[in-house]
């Protein structure tokens, strides 16, 4: 079984995090830096095992993690898994995300935390590895993504409204506009 | 509303989505946590918001912030909005957010069963695909049981994209419902053989999994296994396997031995590194279980042994750190073939990687001998030396002590060597492990009596030396060390050739700035010291020695007796006393050696760290039987002391048994073997054991250890102390060596002889060193009558160990799955419900055979008719079950467990919390109970009509159902309202199509229509009060419909319709018209149901309604296409309207004395059932609780969704029931009295 599967870079700030047994958000950090301090200080060319990690797992459960440009993927695992197997399924994963995104890079990661997550399901399911063929994932994903395209996806929304203002004369104007865009070009500013 | 939609959405506009929020955060790096909080306030106005479309972009915000450590669990319910939203897109965030912030104890979860349902059983199989995924992530035991049967049927889905999710998402199914196991066993072992390679590796995934906690079960399936082993080309299943059979061999040797071929052949051939090592690993574990008997596996061992050399010598490190995992599992069982590698792992000592330094640390542990213990060592202080970093030293040092101690110290042969290592070990700076060193310290020294003097003399040199430990580094865990030496010295001051120096030492105002208890240790055992002085000088006629001393100890231990620490300043003013008035009894030369020793007189032993857990219970004591008389169950507020007790137990569990004040110790057992001599009852321990309690005049009964006098006690300077130890040893065994070879050359025909040694001829093995002390390890002393060891108890809440279940025994009736009733076409492919379908079938042959005659409908008509038949008849038999249950649970809950045996576990249990839920009732809106009309049959085809009579039983089977589904939605659904109706009028063609499953108690469906086309089974309609809670608003009722298709055609295009009347309307889509009907969004293929929702909105609540509605559908066959319609009544009664709603017994006086309700009443005639009963129903029927009993008398309460108060008060005597209501709305009660009065005229 699969315990948690952190992402996070390498200051530690975490890109995505799914853990298979509940932790309080205040724990999962904790794990987070835990795991950050423990594999942070480790060169690059030692080995991608890691035992301890007080908080998460016990005896039983291992730490096995790659390094990849600024990223870290750590999959915090049990005796059940096989190591170099787990190190595989990582390799798949990432290879996964560098076709979904097409040359993956952390910006992918930060800005598209949600898809990261759906590629994420169709590999590991509740702990359990669902599927290891990289065509499969990639196909799956890409359906659903369609699917979800024809939906009009989750900013359809926006410009159907924007169409219904066009048309239509409202005599009040929206009161609280939150122009919170603006700040991202003038990070000096404090927000209105 | 088409207004605040749109608003919504131009609002909706300017919102930030999720990149937003991310930038965002990028640019406030300063004031994060500020603007983070003002982003979750904009997302709660958008949660405020009707559009989906808002709510699910504020709950994705919300998954990116719970990453982030926000807590986000408040917005639950609005992620449930967003899980049901029908539009996949929606859907998938919210069952994204669920599974990141949903766990056991979010209560929302309950209310998301039905949804979940829907989803798994939606057309799309992504819906399911994303369902399966989320659930699997907060599963709860209610969701496991009652989404098992859902599940199971996806296990055999056409895509095998749905089937492997299903397949993988049974085992946390198990996990939490382990009662589902034997059910689905059988179809999960089938999936082991599917055609699709992904859901095979996940059916392996499942049963490895299972398989690794309980193996013994899944023995059975070994050959099946084996043959997947040798066929199976894809590596992931593969290694599953050949890790299960690792589980497997120490169960079943005769497996290992077929294993050990294939295996070989596999890590000949492979070229996966990861198969490779799964195989060595395996057959590692089967050479273990064969180990006892088989000799002849050593090519195997070498083969393994000779593949993990290459895996360490390899540079990945990777494969370097697996190998000596790998090789550590050897060592155990064959310790030899790993030895041969000492180089190679000591070698892997000098990597510069941590975790391969460890590894190679923990085989340096199974590979000491006699023989090379002390170069290990040797090795190991170096490194010790080299080591940067603390944790990686600090391993060393637990790894140095961990070697040399184990098994009770076997492999150390000169004890000297390990004291001073163990001083050395105290120059280490900043370690955390000084506790570990003293109580080492005092364990050698206690327990090997041969080596006191020398361990007191090192212990007194450590002493003189303190401020090298203490030096500028206080807190650190070291000067523990100090705890051991101050003791050590005291307790065996007879030792000391310098007591009196040591006694300056010990009281040195330095020590003043020790921690608390190692001062205490100090003054106590310098009071020991002073003792063995005056002992010394006794008899003297010089006592300026004594004087000296006694001055000394009244100088110095003022310091002390000013002590912040309590312990040190009790001790030190006693002694203190104590020593003023020796030094009195000194000035008039009255001996008092004697006596000052007395004080300290007796000798310590260890003791077992489990001799507590061991004492025998003696007979007759039974440690469970209450003293005093119980408490009371109603004031059970024992919960709190409870967990502050197993909060607290760890704490004592583990009782650091060095530290524990081995004078208290000593002078408890004095008591209590006072006790025991005194005491004509107590059986005397056996003479081993008798030892253990010699008083001090014993002492000599104790075998004294010969001291080897060929090893100094002093060593030349130079070296460190160890290293001089291991040279002198050197020279000691090669002596012993010529020794012995001369010996044996003169004295070849005599026995042997010489100082009680024994010494075997031959060349020399590890065993011939003889240890240089003959030495006696003091065994840990236990209890007379030990019991046996009770070591490896397992966790009892280890949820594995409920899934420890036998599956090789047939399934029993009870043992089915609790299955929905509109499930039953899928049900019938169930191979675990064939057979007893098949049961049923033959012995209701006649009726069969009746019912035939008149069948005019195709043979496929008839079969399908037949399996309902069956149906019914195996409902028959659990009615009667059920409705005993039923009653008896009504009264005694905590009875129930009792009957589980007999009856399906699930009822029992569900009836259970159904009884706790109503009377812990919650202040939540509760569920309302619905009544129901019985659906008036209306035969209107003439070959029904043969199934007249049976109607009135069917009625009263139909009410027992609904109290079944009650139960059930009032255990589900908090949240929600029920509301029901049946009204089975237009076109039944038969009475027995009504009926529902047998199993499932869980149903909440009752029919509402049906022809010979298509079948609707309506739920007892949830009500959804309105989701910002007010009451007081007009409130919701969603509907639930169950649409089968019975006809082998394909139906599509349904529309459903309702004639509004003034006070409910459904609720239609904006834009149409108030006649419109609504399209039902989806088709149905033949032999396929559905469900869909619609909403109500109701006005006045008073009165019943109903409400007149048509389906319309399209009926295609392969060449036509034919318009046909379906009409139903929706009946909405007042009681439905009801919400079980607890009321104590002060607020419901309140209410009455209040006047403002206006009172009515009934009788009921004839009535013939017990009270409890009486009352369960008018619970059940008409959402009321029991706000008081009293015999046959008890009054009950009730609310409406608008808020109205419904007082009863119901005495019975004989089979007359009077019931005395008051209600502020005198229309509702009249209603809700006739409901409940025709309740219980249809009984």
């Amino acid at each position: 079984m699969i315990k948690a599967i952190l992402i996070f870079n390498n200051h530690g700030k975490p890109r995505l995090i799914r853990f298979y047994q509940y932790f309080a958000e205040d724990m999962q950090q904790q794990i987070i830096r835990e795991t950050f301090h423990l594999v942070s200080k480790r060169d690059d060319n030692v080995c991608n095992f890691l035992e301890g990690g007080s908080l998460i797992g016990g005896s039983d459960y291992k730490l096995i993690y790659r390094h990849y440009a600024t990223l870290y993927f750590v999959f915090c695992v049990d005796s059940s898994e096989s190591e170099l197997g787990i190190l595989d399924l990582i390799q798949v994963f990432v290879e996964t995300l560098d076709k979904c995104f097409e040359n993956v890079c952390e910006l992918d990661l930060i800005f598209h935390m949600d898809k990261v997550h759906y590629i994420l399901q169709e590999v590991v399911m509740g702990g359990m590895v669902l599927e290891t063929n990289m065509n499969e994932i990639v196909a799956q994903v890409e359906v659903q993504n369609r699917l979800e395209k024809s939906e009009g996806g989750l900013s359809a929304a926006p410009a159907r409204a924007v169409s219904a203002v066009k048309n239509m004369n409202l005599p009040e104007i929206p009161r609280n506009i939150n122009i919170g865009d603006i700040n991202i070009k003038v990070p000096s500013l404090s927000p209105f | 509303m088409a207004l605040k939609i749109v608003k919504g959405s131009i609002d909706r506009m300017f919102d930030k989505n999720l990149q937003d929020l991310v930038r965002g955060i990028r640019n406030h790096k300063e004031d994060e946590a500020k603007y983070i909080s003002t982003c979750i306030d904009e997302i709660k106005q958008e949660l405020k918001q009707d559009n989906i479309a808002v709510k699910a972009n504020a709950v994705c915000k919300l998954t990116y912030l719970q990453m982030l450590g926000y807590d986000v669990s408040w917005a639950a319910f609005n992620i449930v909005e967003v899980m049901s939203s029908s539009k996949f897109t929606y859907k998938r965030i919210g069952y994204l957010a669920a599974s990141q912030c949903f766990h056991e104890s979010t209560d929302v979860i309950m209310l998301t069963t039905n949804q979940i349902r829907k989803d798994l059983s939606s057309p799309n199989q992504y819906d399911t695909g994303v369902a399966l995924t989320g659930l699997s992530c907060f599963v709860t035991p209610d969701l496991a049981r009652d989404l098992a049967n859902d599940i199971m049927t996806l296990m055999s889905h056409t895509k095998p994209y749905i089937r492997k999710k299903a397949v993988l998402i049974m085992y946390k199914v198990f996990l939490k419902y382990p009662e589902s196991l034997r059910p689905a066993f059988p179809r999960l072992k089938e999936k082991l053989e599917d055609p699709d390679p992904g859901v095979q590796s996940a059916a392996v995934n499942v049963i490895c999994e299972l398989a690794r906690r309980n193996p013994k079960n899944y023995l059975s399936l070994a050959p099946l296994f084996f043959k997947l082993m040798t066929s199976s080309t894809n590596n992931w299943v593969l290694i599953k396997i050949i890790k299960l059979f690792g589980a497997l061999t120490p169960l079943e040797p005769r497996l290992g031995k077929k294993l050990i071929e294939p295996l070989t052949n596999l890590i000949h051939s492979t070229s996966a590194m990861s198969l490779l090592y799964e195989c060595v690993n395996t057959v590692i574990a089967v050479l273990i279980s064969l180990s006892s008997g088989m000799p002849n596996h050593s090519a195997s061992i070498q083969l393994c042994v000779q593949k993990l050399r290459i895996l360490i010598e390899d540079s990945d490190q990777n494969l370097k750190y697996l190998g000596l995992l790998a090789m550590s599992k050897i060592l155990k069982t064959h310790p030899k073939s790993v030895q041969s590698h000492k180089d190679l792992i000591l070698q892997c000592l000098d990597d510069k990687d941590e975790s391969i330094r460890l590894r190679a640390l923990d085989l340096l542990y199974g590979m000491v001998s006699k023989k090379n213990l002390m170069e290990i060592v040797k090795k190991l202080m170096l490194h010790v030396d080299k080591a940067e970093g603390t944790t990686y030293r600090d391993e060393l040092l637990t790894k140095i002590i961990d070697i040399c101690s184990q098994s009770n110290y076997q492999y150390i042969t000169n004890f000297e060597w390990y004291i001073s290592i163990l001083v050395e070990l105290t120059r280490l700076e900043g370690t955390r492990h000084g506790h570990l060193i003293a109580s080492q310290m005092l364990d050698v020294a206690i327990r090997v009596k041969a080596i006191r003097a020398f361990a007191v003399a090192q212990m007194a040199t450590l002493l003189d030396n303190a401020h090298l430990l203490t030096g500028n580094t206080q807190r650190n865990g070291i000067c523990e060390v100090l705890y051991a030496a101050a003791w050590i010295c005291g307790e065996f001051s007879e030792h000391l050739e310098n007591p009196m120096q040591t006694l300056e030492a010990m009281l040195r105002p330095k020590v003043a700035t020790l921690p608390g208890h190692i001062q205490a240790v100090y003054v106590q055992n310098s009071a020991k010291l002073f003792a063995t002085v005056l002992k010394s000088q006794e008899g003297d006629t010089d006592s300026t020695t004594t004087q000296e001393a006694s001055q000394l100890m009244i100088d110095r231990l003022p310091l002390f007796v000013q002590s912040a620490n309590l312990e040190v300043q009790e001790r030190a003013s006693c002694i203190l006393q104590l020593v003023k008035y020796i030094q009195k009894l000194q000035q008039k030369d009255v001996e008092v050696a004697e006596e000052v020793c007395a004080l300290f007189a007796g000798e310590l032993n260890p003791v077992a760290p489990k001799a507590q857990k061991k004492v025998p219970v003696p007979e007759g004591l039974d440690l469970d039987a209450w003293i005093n008389e119980p408490p009371s169950e109603s004031e059970s507020e024992d919960e709190q002391p409870k967990a502050i007790f197993t909060k607290e137990e760890p704490k004592h569990s583990r009782p650091r048994h060095t530290e524990v004040d081995e004078k208290e110790l000593a002078r408890r057992r004095e008591a209590r073997k006072q006790e025991q001599a005194n005491n004509p009852f107590y059986i005397k321990a056996s003479p081993s054991s008798q030892k253990v309690y010699q008083d001090t005049s014993g002492v000599e009964h104790i075998p004294v250890v010969q001291i080897d006098l060929s090893v100094p006690l002093k060593v030349p300077g130079g070296l460190p102390m160890s290293d001089q130890y291991v040279k002198l040893e050197e020279e000691r065994r090669q002596k012993v060596r010529a020794e012995k070879k001369k010996k044996e050359k003169k004295k070849r025909k005599e026995k042997r002889s010489g100082r009680g040694r024994k010494h075997d001829s031959g060349p020399e093995s590890e065993e011939d060193i003889a240890p240089a002390h003959m030495v006696d390890i003091v065994t840990e002393e236990m209890p007379e009558n030990a019991l046996p060891s009770d070591d490896d108890e397992r966790d009892p809440s280890d949820p594995h160990k409920a899934l420890d279940i036998d599956l090789d025994k047939p399934l029993a009736d009870n043992e089915k799955l609790p299955v929905r009733s509109h499930r039953a076409v899928e049900a019938q492919k169930s191979p675990v419900e064939d057979g007893e379908r098949e049961n049923a079938a033959s012995q209701e042959p006649k009726k069969k055979s009746s019912k035939d005659k008149k069948e005019k409908k195709k043979d496929k008509d008839r079969d399908r008719k037949k399996s309902k038949e069956e149906k019914k008849k195996k409902k028959h038999k659990h009615e009667e079950k059920e409705e005993d249950l039923l009653g008896g649970q009504m009264e005694e809950p905590v009875v129930q467990s009792e009957e589980t045996s007999e009856v399906a576990a699930l009822p029992t249990s569900s009836s259970a919390e159904e009884v706790a839920t109503v009377a812990a009732a919650e202040a939540a809106p509760a569920p309302g109970a619905p009544s129901v009309t019985a659906p008036d049959s209306e035969p209107d085809e003439p070959k029904d009509t043969e199934m007249e009579p049976k109607s009135s039983k069917h009625k009263k089977k139909k009410q027992k159902k609904e109290k079944e589904d009650k139960e059930k939605k009032k255990k589900k659904h908090h949240h929600h309202h029920r509301h029901s109706d049946a009204g089975g009028e237009e076109s039944v063609q038969n009475g027995t199509v009504e009926e529902e499953e047998p199993l499932p108690p869980m149903s909440n469906y009752c029919l509402l229509a049906e022809n010979s086309y298509i079948k609707m089974m309506k739920e007892d309609a949830d009500e959804v009060c309105d989701i910002q809670g007010n009451l007081q608003d007009g409130s919701q009722v969603v509907v639930s419909v169950i649409f089968e298709n019975k006809c082998e055609s394909f139906l599509k295009s349904m529309e459903f319709n309702v004639l509004d009347s003034l006070n409910s309307k459904l609720q239609r889509p904006e834009g149409s018209g108030p006649h419109d009907g609504l399209v039902v969004p989806f088709q149905l293929p033949p032999g396929v149901s559905n469900e869909a929702r619609f909403v109500f909105t109701v006005q006045s609540i008073v009165m019943p309604q109903k409400l007149k509605g048509t389906l319309t559908f399209i009926v295609k066959n392969e060449d036509s296409s034919t318009h046909e319609k379906l009409d139903f009544k929706l009946h909405f009664t007042c009681t439905s309207y009801l919400i079980t709603t607890p009321c104590y017994s002060d607020a419901f006086a309140k209410l009455l004395e209040s006047g403002d309700l206006k009172s009515s009443s009934i009788r009921l005639e004839g009535v013939n059932m017990p009270f409890h009963h009486l009352l369960a129903r008018i619970c059940f029927h008409h959402h009321f609780s029991v706000v008081e009993r009293i015999d046959s008398c008890a009054s009950m309460y009730s609310r409406s969704i608008q808020g109205h108060h419904v007082c009863l008060l119901v005495k019975t005597s004989a089979q007359t029931v009077s019931i005395d209501a008051k209600c502020d709305e005198p229309t509702l009660l009249g209603n809700v009295l006739d409901e409940i009065k025709q309740t219980f005229s249809q009984c």
